[in-house]
């Protein structure tokens, strides 16, 4: 038969439609509205894991976000997810899931050895065991790493999207339970924007597992009719299959939407899940309330459940969890799980509650009433069974001596457990919300608030259906008021009409551990999910993990992807009892995001692949790639790195271009070059204290190389700057420096000297750059330009120039990087292309080049031109003899710190050049030793900056920073990199290798 | 994340805004004038207040404008912010 555990009629799923599903590879049927947990108990799966530590058996505990055991791998290929919660997952046709933490199969699992070793597996195994000798830590890694985690993920990227979203609104209620839709239709009712939030896929929350009347309907009837009512009204948005995840200052509260789970796969440009971040004026926290299990002996075996999960799947599902059931509770709430199974046929054997006054009146006589025998004063202490629960045993418990007696043994199939409720208090936590312990519900309750929030209904330890309708209007009416879109009064009271025959009830009785009787043992588990048991707890206390923080880094209590949702007051409340403090002493760990685990996919959104970050593209981008270039990447920027031709090397490629420069011409694209306006009437003296050399002395028309310095004393950039008017300069910064040049300058401008006339404009991208090098770079140019003079005349080194080229504006800057006679040529953007092309046309009778960053860097490195690897914020000025820029007689940024002993010249490191001595290459990075061959530790006299082999020298060349550097000036040393296993002689020379006068500049 | 009240442009998330450090701090108008101690103390040593303190931002994604925030270092409470050379009124908030 077909789902054999499923009532024939009741519940809230679909009997019209029976869906298909398979778990571990066995066909199964469900309904949909079903969660894959109730559809497996409908069809009598009892077994759905294996325990993570000992790989116990276990089954279904929960029927909602609290479930610790039912973990299974949803979905095959690229789409399936570990560690899904299968009391959340929704049934849909065609389904695929797995259990996990079992090899080779659930029913035959090979760690289950783990189980009969637990006595050596105690707490902080791992810490004790696997401490010495530490050379053996590389085999003990392996094994570890593989017994650690749960569950598997998918080796391919993830086919699926998921979006990010942004909004504001005046009230967020999270929770869609009486509470929250009690505050919900009070808030709203001024016309404030209100979202309502609720992790199911339908709201009423626990009202799905009661029987009750709201407004004279039934509960869940009145839940229909809110919903409607909200969902109608434009001011309020309702979100369901949502979960309120994390809460952060300012009241930002971010949502995951499960757009797409609960189908096969999502429709076309459908996301699978939606982030959305929520800057709420108020929020109202209906997030309800958790049960606690009980801790005795063998809690853990498949047939324990919660009650109020029993009830939920009793109502809800139709679905029976047993077919003789056990209530073991302290509170009079587990009475109505026994009077649903009553009500389904399920033989109820017995309540047995711990109180030795019993439940109060209305329970009493409402079990009494269908004939189910209440047991006071007495305790389960063990549940036995091979496979699954077969019997319990039962005693007479003393709680004044924390002692039982009188052990008999019932036969069940199904224990349903209630240690009592504990507020969901996750979000207000971490709202920063202080807790309170209410000693009468045994739990931690919100206290006082830190942020614009209110907790209501069980949220907050009210219990009874009146009660959290009342509260929650009361809640969302006085959210509504603070925001501003109240209604002016107080909330007509439209939800509480009661007779729902609420009950006089006896106060819960605390029992964090059912003792066991004298030399009596039994695994009793506090965390199901990491297979943590009391007896650990009370090791971890004796050890001196006294503080609740180190015990649950010790134990792993609470460490699961369940974040000891179930188990997080039970395990304090041992603590507690072991180090003979309070629970409110002893205190709870700190709650943090997420509450509920969040896939990483929906974090990172649409910025994946090549979304992650912006590309920059120069004007001339398409250009390189007709030509064939392969780009290397500066920051966001892609640069061409060089112009191969057929049958050519790489190096074959750099060569060659790097010979034509110096031989005839060649371009470079730089428009990648950080370009700021600088104008008002003290843009000079704003330069002279950001720069350490001189600008108010600069002529109009003229260009100068500088050096910017941090406060500290070290190079922060360096660049030129042009003056292209009286009050207007034209400044360039590195590639990747652009950005936080801009904000230093900012800085400085607005903050410390506000009193300069100065304004920055940030113009890199408003610009294109092309730089022309080469012996004949004058003659291109002249056949460039639209009939502009460029001889040594009218355009002289570091001279600047506007005029056209092919019609386009350009401002010539006269400035080598490579040594040779160059000009760069920068003009708008959008004339980038027409410029670039311009100059290969007019540069085509000398065989004109173009040449890549490869090159770039050769032609540099020859010259001994500083970049980035010199820049590297260790170095200063002197360091490459421009301590001769600085200004002696005014302050600039830095000024001051290079008179400390430790950036002063005669203690510090100088640029040298590295010529190869054997022909070999010079490794990059290398340190620079007298010889390497001596003992360790080698002294280290610098390090190679940079290095590449010059087709001018026809040699290895390198730069680098070297100690005492002008006593090995023409000494051999040696570049050393033990990383690539070489160690090359180097002689020590002047940094520039060539034309050292610099006269093909000037020329 | 921080909701920040931009003097210019109004509340806006932080993911508009670079952190800029301590906005106690004062640049020596003449730094050759105080002792290299002085100085270096000014360059390096920053207060670890708990509770409230003054910081710089930079709406970078926005206007470009720098400002000071008020800003409780315990609680993360934004406290009120002003333009440069402005006191931070609490009232601002």
């Amino acid at each position: 038969m077909s789902q054999p555990w499923r009532d024939s009629e009741g519940g809230l799923v679909e009997r019209g439609r029976e869906l298909g599903f398979e778990f571990d590879g066995r066909a199964l049927r469900g309904y949909a509205g079903d969660s894959v947990a109730s559809a497996l108990l409908a069809n009598g799966v009892r077994t759905v894991g294996r325990s993570f530590k000992y790989h116990r058996r276990r089954g279904v505990v929960g029927a909602g976000v609290e479930e610790p055991n039912a973990l299974i791998r949803l979905r095959r290929g690229a789409r399936a997810e570990p560690n899904l919660r299968a009391t959340q997952v929704e049934l849909f046709d065609g389904l695929s899931c797995t259990s996990q933490n079992r090899w080779p199969s659930l029913e035959f699992d090979i760690g289950a050895v783990n189980n009969l070793a637990s006595r050596l597996l105690p707490a902080g195994f791992y810490y004790k065991t696997f401490m010495w000798p530490g050379t053996w830590w590389r085999f003990y890694e392996h094994f570890i790493r593989k017994a650690a985690g749960l569950g598997e993920a998918p080796r391919e990227p993830d086919p699926d999207t998921y979006a990010h979203r942004h909004a504001h609104c005046d009230v967020l209620v999270v929770g869609g339970g009486p509470t929250g839709l009690a505050a919900a239709q009070a808030a709203a009712g001024g016309g404030g924007r209100v979202i309502l939030v609720d992790e199911q896929s339908r709201l009423g929350g626990g009202l799905m597992g009661l029987v009750a009347e709201i407004e004279g309907m039934p509960a869940l009837d009145w839940v229909e009719s809110v919903r409607r009512k909200l969902s109608e009204s434009d001011n309020v948005r309702v979100l369901t299959r949502t979960t309120a995840f994390g809460y952060y200052d300012q009241n930002l509260v971010a949502l995951n939407e499960r757009c797409a789970d609960h189908l096969a796969e999502p429709s076309p440009h459908q996301p699978r899940q939606r982030l959305w971040w929520v800057r709420a004026k108020q929020v109202v926290l209906a997030t309800g309330a958790i049960e606690r299990p009980l801790v005795f002996g063998g809690n853990d075996l498949p047939g324990v459940m919660l009650a109020s999960a029993v009830r939920e799947y009793a109502k809800r599902y139709a679905v029976r969890c047993g077919r003789r059931a056990v209530v073991f509770t302290n509170n009079d709430d587990a009475y109505r799980t026994a009077l649903a199974l009553q009500r389904q046929g399920v033989d109820v054997r017995a309540v047995v509650d711990a109180r030795v006054e019993g439940p109060g009146p209305d329970a009493l006589a409402a079990v009494e009433g269908v004939a189910i025998e209440v047991r006071r004063g007495q305790v389960v202490i063990e549940a036995k069974g091979a496979k699954s629960l077969e019997a319990v045993r039962i005693a007479r418990y003393h709680p004044e001596r924390g002692a039982v007696s009188d052990v008999h043994r019932l036969g069940c199939d199904l224990l349903c457990m209630s240690g009592g409720h504990s507020p969901a208090v996750h979000l207000f936590s971490q709202s920063q919300g202080q807790l309170a312990y209410d000693e009468r519900l045994a739990a931690f309750v919100p206290g006082e608030s830190r942020q614009a929030e209110r907790s209501a209904g069980a949220a907050r330890g009210t219990w009874s259906l009146s009660g959290c309708l009342a509260e929650g209007a009361e809640a969302g009416a006085a959210a509504a008021e603070a925001a501003g879109v109240g209604i002016g009064s107080a909330p007509v009271s439209s939800a509480p009409t009661p007779g729902n025959g609420e009950w006089r009830e006896n106060p819960l009785l605390p029992l964090w551990t059912v003792p066991l009787p004298e030399g009596h043992r039994a695994k009793q588990f506090v965390d199901f999910q990491n297979d943590v048991t009391a007896d650990d707890v009370a090791l971890a206390a004796r050890e001196g993990y006294d503080s609740v923080e180190h015990l649950k880094r010790y134990t792993t209590l609470g460490m699961g992807t369940d974040q000891g949702r179930t188990s997080n007051v039970n395990g304090l409340a041992i603590l507690a009892a072991q180090v003979g403090q309070s629970i409110p002493e002893v205190g709870t760990t700190t709650f943090r995001p997420p509450y509920a685990p969040v896939a990483m996919g929906a974090i990172a959104g649409r910025e994946v692949g090549v979304e992650f970050s912006p590309i920059r593209r120069t004007p001339m981008h398409d250009w390189h790639v007709q030509a064939g270039a392969p780009f290397i990447t500066a920051g966001q920027w892609l640069r061409p790195q060089y112009y191969p031709r057929p049958g050519e090397s790489i190096m074959d490629s750099i060569n060659r271009e790097a010979l034509a420069v110096r031989r005839s011409v060649g371009v470079v694209d730089v428009s990648t070059l950080g370009k700021i306006a600088v104008q008002g009437r003290d843009a000079g003296e704003f330069l002279e204290r950001v720069y350490i050399n001189r600008w108010k002395n600069l002529k109009v028309g003229r260009l100068r190389y500088g050096f910017m310095l941090r406060e500290d004393g070290f190079i922060f950039d360096d660049g030129t700057t042009t003056r292209v008017a009286e009050d207007e300069y034209y400044m360039t910064t590195t590639t990747g420096n652009a950005g936080p040049v801009m904000t230093h300058l900012e800085y400085y401008a607005q903050t410390v000297w506000p009193e300069l006339h100065v304004h920055l404009s940030s113009i890199s991208d408003q610009w294109a750059g092309v730089a022309l090098a080469g012996p004949n770079a004058r003659r291109v140019l002249a056949a460039a330009c639209d009939g502009a003079e460029v001889g040594n005349e009218a355009l002289p080194f570091m001279g600047y120039l506007e005029t056209t080229i092919s019609g386009a504006p350009v401002r010539i800057l006269r400035m080598t990087f490579s040594g040779e006679l160059a000009y760069e040529v920068h003009t708008p953007s959008g004339y980038g292309l027409r410029v670039w092309e311009a100059l290969l046309e007019a540069g085509a009778p000398w065989d004109i080049m173009p040449y890549g960053t490869e090159a770039l860097g050769v032609l540099r490195i020859e010259k001994g031109h500083v970049v980035a690897g010199e820049l590297d914020g260790r170095t200063v000025p002197s360091d490459f003899g421009f301590d001769r820029l600085q200004r002696p007689d005014s302050d600039f940024i830095g000024k001051r710190s290079l008179e400390r002993p430790g950036l002063r010249k005669e203690n510090r490191h100088a640029f040298v050049g590295l010529r190869s001595v054997d022909g070999r290459r010079i490794p990059r990075g290398a340190q620079i030793v007298v010889n390497a061959a001596r003992p360790r530790p080698v002294p280290m006299l610098g390090h190679v900056t940079a290095t590449c082999y010059s087709p001018n020298l026809g040699q290895h060349i390198a730069l680098a920073l070297l100690d005492d550097a002008d006593r090995y000036q023409g000494e051999i040393l040696y570049a050393a990199s033990p990383l690539e296993g070489e160690n090359v002689p180097v002689e020590v020379t002047h940094p520039v290798f060539l034309d050292p006068a610099g006269e093909r500049a000037r020329g | 994340m921080l909701l920040l009240e931009c003097p210019w442009c109004g509340e806006r998330a932080q993911s508009e805004f670079t952190y800029g450090g301590d906005a106690t701090l004062e640049r020596p108008a003449d730094p050759q004038s105080v002792s290299l101690r002085e100085w270096l103390d000014y360059v390096y040593l920053r207060e670890n207040p708990r509770g409230p303190h003054l910081e710089w931002w930079h709406h970078a994604t926005g206007c470009r404008r720098w400002f000071k925030v008020k800003r409780d270092t315990w609680t993360h409470e934004v406290l009120g912010s002003a333009p440069p050379g402005a006191a931070v009124s609490e009232d601002s908030a």
